[in-house]
């Protein structure tokens, strides 16, 4: 399904030089928008630890907590439902909106939905669902993918939505204005949701204590849609547990100042019952996530609440885009969930770093998504998904590196020609010197050096 | 075996050893000295605002003021037979819905959130699909942070509950601000100041 | 005290002078410092790359040349974080710790064990300090921007030391320049632009020149400099630590 990895995708995003570095300021104002928010919390890293630990703990007790939580949400009268895979939560979610043989469906973000390709599932039945999140109606319209999991449509630029928008809803060409734009978007959907029978949103929480479930928005546009629809379908991964609602206190503090700078989401929604008449359903999901969940060094990667903070900080991302990571979860916890998914496909992705560091600082439940992606490289080139051209390189380098004289032989040799710098992998053709030169060679090394001044 | 008993199953044999729940140590938090002038000043900044009133009677007062030929609804004390008939409401009834005013159980100073439980919006859909929404709130229900406001409040003693931080909003295009996303143009919170009867 | 000199495998080839001047400046506090002349690599750029398993070779070897000195200094951050984090050796983990233990990123060594608080140096000139990801993040030699905790920099406060020396403010303090090992060849399009971006923001600033800690991230940066023909210049730390108006 790949066309490109993520290098080429991304040397192809960043030809637009200029749309590039309008991407990484925005993101990168993003990202300063958190760091205030943060930095208003003086318990801010506390948070953070508390946050690590209490997911820690609901990992180690996954089995116990979704069974409370199941039997409390069927006590409640919500209907729970156990998929395998993504294509088993679509069969769910298409068997339910068959028996009712509804047809007109509204959804909210769902990260789960985009990872198991709900929406073209259902195309493939005949049904379309209108996203009603801003931003992923924006991409639904133009038939792509969201490149960022909280602000799907920021790859695009106001003149490209205004394009979108007049194309498909009518609005005056060039108009740009956002608040203009925004306003026909609010009306557009408005009647999609007046008249939506069924509504399907994600899970940002969900509480085995109480068997209730938590959707956060800004726009409202989850509330609308679960409280008009006379089915509401609520998708989540196993993943999205917690104990106790007083763990909210933790997780609504660190979750919208780490996402956008807000103090939090405008609505944080809490679900427990189906309103009269309404009939309420929970799709949860494990598609390789107990999988993960299996293996030490990358299950906290399951600790993730989605906030992005680690796609706004990454350097790498910020100037790649989310469209160059192939993939529903972009960014460097997308690089370390994917290789789970299908490790060959996504054998790119843990590549795509320089392995800063940024993420895992920035992150709020302290994942350390570096540490892994590190880890995911040792696991990807063992299962012999790295390119031989590398690995024969990569042998040659550690054959020089570890003998002494055969590296003080090739680096006279590499000084003189300039070839390649010593840890390059030289595969004949150095992309190095493509926009960079190499130091101007020295006349000797400093082992050459300190052998006739030290000794 | 079906797709439950195997998650189940596998969530059990993958999970790791048992780690602990921590304490959290309310000590540990952020402290204000005046919880109410925080709530304000965090509503302004996102966008919503607050009208200081001395009683429940002056709220009533401004809903009267209200421009009463829109579409105007005042949940704050409705007998159970409005109830009844605003339970019964569908979308396409309150799709002109102009002016909500309903009742907050309490509020968070570091947010600015509301809690409105679904006894305080009758019908869910109530503060979602207004144009503007009022909040009539006490000001000694302000608790410093989202630890005290999950101490307050059993949140699955009603089906539906949100917290309110302001009015709807996205950023979407461009990451240029719009408040009135999908619900609420606006957000008024009338305070009911503690000096008052 | 006996200092074993660790010069990182890039920099012999191609930067002696810094290590010339790491030597100097250790030998200045009156150190007993020695050069192994046998040693090549940490390994991490096999690491780095996926290939640790490859790294066995080096691990010994490494041992080989550093055990039995009271300290190993580097004047690379990067290379310290990858023999602290990996260097392990199965038939011999106790000299393997060991080393782990010992090894120092020169201006931590200067500030924590040597705790320097005075420099003979100067260097009048408007400096820009790129602070290394690995260094940083990694040895955590300076406060991270992403972090709500109190700001410090070690290589911040021996530079505050040398006469002349204006450190000028940069619009990122702490953003990677796209180095990142042979990720600037794999990913040369993002690398390149982490890089160019990097060094616009210490021209806007005034920089003449950017120092750094690791000489990975500034030969990176000299390659772009170099081709867009610009004024500024990189320097190692070492370099300016050691610098003299003569």
């Amino acid at each position: 399904m790949k066309v490109q990895d993520h290098a080429q995708a991304a040397a192809q995003f960043i030809k637009d030089e200029e749309r590039t570095d309008w991407h990484d300021e925005t993101l990168w104002f993003v990202r300063k928008k958190r760091d205030l928010a943060a930095h208003g919390i003086p318990e801010w890293e506390q948070l953070r630890e508390w946050a690590s630990q209490i997911k820690d703990h609901t990992l180690s007790n996954l089995s116990h907590y979704l069974e409370s939580f199941e039997q409390k949400a069927i006590a409640n009268g919500i209907r729970v439902h156990w998929a395998a895979d993504g294509e088993e939560h679509n069969r769910i979610v298409h068997q339910i909106i068959a028996d009712h043989d509804l047809k007109r469906i509204v959804k909210s973000k769902s990260m789960l939905t985009e990872e198991c390709h709900l929406n073209e599932y259902l195309i493939q039945k005949g049904i379309s669902v209108v996203d009603t999140d801003l931003g992923e109606r924006i991409v639904q319209l133009r038939k792509e993918a969201p490149s960022h999991i909280v602000l799907p449509a920021i790859h695009l630029k106001k003149q490209d939505v205004s394009d979108t928008f007049h194309d498909f809803l009518d609005t005056e060409k060039g108009n740009n204005d956002p608040q203009y734009l925004t306003e026909a978007a609010r009306q557009h959907l408005r009647d999609y949701f007046i008249a939506s029978e069924l509504a399907i949103t994600g899970v940002n929480f969900a509480i085995a204590e109480t068997g209730g479930f938590v959707v956060c928005t800004n726009e409202g546009n989850a509330d609308m849609g679960a409280h008009k629809a006379d089915v509401h379908i609520a998708c989540m991964g196993i993943e999205k547990i917690i104990p106790k609602a007083e763990h909210l206190g933790v997780f609504l503090r660190l979750l919208a100042r780490s996402a956008t700078g807000q103090p939090v989401t405008t609505y944080s929604s809490h679900f427990h019952r189906p309103r009269e008449g309404q009939e309420m359903h929970l799709v949860i999901v494990d598609n390789g996530r107990t999988r993960q969940l299996g293996r030490a060094d990358f299950r906290n990667s399951l600790k993730c609440i989605r906030c992005a903070a680690c796609f706004n900080t990454c350097p790498v991302y910020r100037r790649s885009g989310g469209h160059s990571y192939h993939t529903a979860v972009a960014g460097p916890i997308g690089s370390i969930l994917n290789p789970n998914l299908d490790m060959k496909a996504n054998a790119d992705l843990p590549f795509a770093s320089t392995l800063c560091g940024s993420c895992s600082n920035v992150c709020p439940v302290k994942i350390d998504i570096h540490e892994q992606l590190y880890k995911w490289r040792q696991v990807i080139v063992q299962a012999g998904y790295a390119p031989v051209s590398k690995k024969l390189g990569m042998e040659g380098m550690a054959a020089v590196l570890s003998s002494p004289a055969l590296y003080h032989f090739s680096g006279k040799m590499g000084r003189t020609t300039l070839k390649y710098a010593p840890f390059l992998v030289n595969n004949g053709f150095n992309p190095w010197y493509k926009q960079r030169d190499m130091p101007a060679p020295p006349a000797e090394s400093f082992g050459e050096w300190y052998q006739k001044n030290r000794s | 075996m079906n797709s439950r008993d195997r998650i189940l199953q596998a969530a059990a044999e993958n999970q790791p050893a048992q780690r602990d729940l921590p304490v959290i140590d309310f000590e540990r938090l952020i402290r204000y000295d005046e919880p109410a002038v925080v709530f304000e000043q965090v509503l302004t900044k996102i966008g919503g605002q607050l009208i200081r009133v001395k009683s429940l009677e002056e709220v009533k007062r401004r809903f009267a003021g209200e421009d009463q030929e829109k579409f105007c609804i005042d949940a704050i004390d409705c007998t159970e037979e409005d109830r009844l008939k605003m339970k019964a409401w569908k979308a396409t009834d309150l799709a002109l819905l102009h002016t909500l005013y309903i009742r907050g159980s309490f509020g968070v100073a570091e947010n600015s959130a509301v809690w409105v439980d679904e006894l305080a919006m009758v019908n869910r859909l109530l503060p979602f699909i207004c144009e503007h929404l009022f909040v009539v709130l006490e000001e000694k229900e302000i608790v410093p942070t989202m630890h005290h406001a999950y101490q307050k409040t059993d949140v699955s003693r009603t089906g539906f509950g949100s917290f309110i931080a302001g009015p709807s909003k996205t950023a979407d295009i461009e990451q240029s601000l719009v408040i009135g996303a999908h619900g609420p143009r606006s957000l008024t919170i009338y305070l009911i100041e503690n000096d008052s009867i | 005290m006996k200092v074993a000199l660790f010069i990182p495998c890039y920099v012999d080839q191609f930067y002696p002078k810094a290590a010339i001047a790491t030597l100097e400046l250790l030998e200045k506090f009156g150190l007993d410092v020695s050069y192994p002349k046998n040693q090549t690599c940490c390994g991490q750029p096999m690491a780095n790359s996926g290939f640790e398993h490859l790294t066995k070779g080096c691990n010994s070897l490494f041992v080989e040349n550093f055990s039995g000195y009271d300290y190993v200094v580097c004047p690379s951050g990067s290379c310290v974080m990858h023999i602290k984090d990996h260097l392990h050796i199965e038939e011999n983990e106790e000299a393997a710790q060991d080393i782990r233990n010992k090894v120092y990123e020169l201006t931590e060594f200067l500030v924590d064990v040597l705790k320097i608080e005075k420099l003979e140096a100067s260097f009048p000139y408007k400096v820009g300090l790129h602070q290394s990801c690995h260094g940083q993040r990694g040895l955590k030699l300076s406060q991270m921007t992403e972090l709500v905790a109190e700001p410090f920099s070690k290589p911040g406060h021996l530079l505050s030391m040398v006469k002349g020396l204006e450190l000028v403010e940069l619009d990122r303090k702490d953003e990677c320049c796209g180095f990142g090992g042979t990720f600037c060849v794999t990913e040369e399009a993002v690398s390149v632009k982490m890089g160019k971006d990097r060094v616009l923001d210490h021209e806007r600033n005034g920089a003449e020149y950017i120092t750094a800690g690791d000489l990975s991230c500034l030969m990176h940066m000299e390659g772009i400099l170099k081709r867009r023909g610009s004024k500024v210049k990189i320097i190692h730390i070492a370099e300016i630590l050691n610098h003299h108006l003569s």
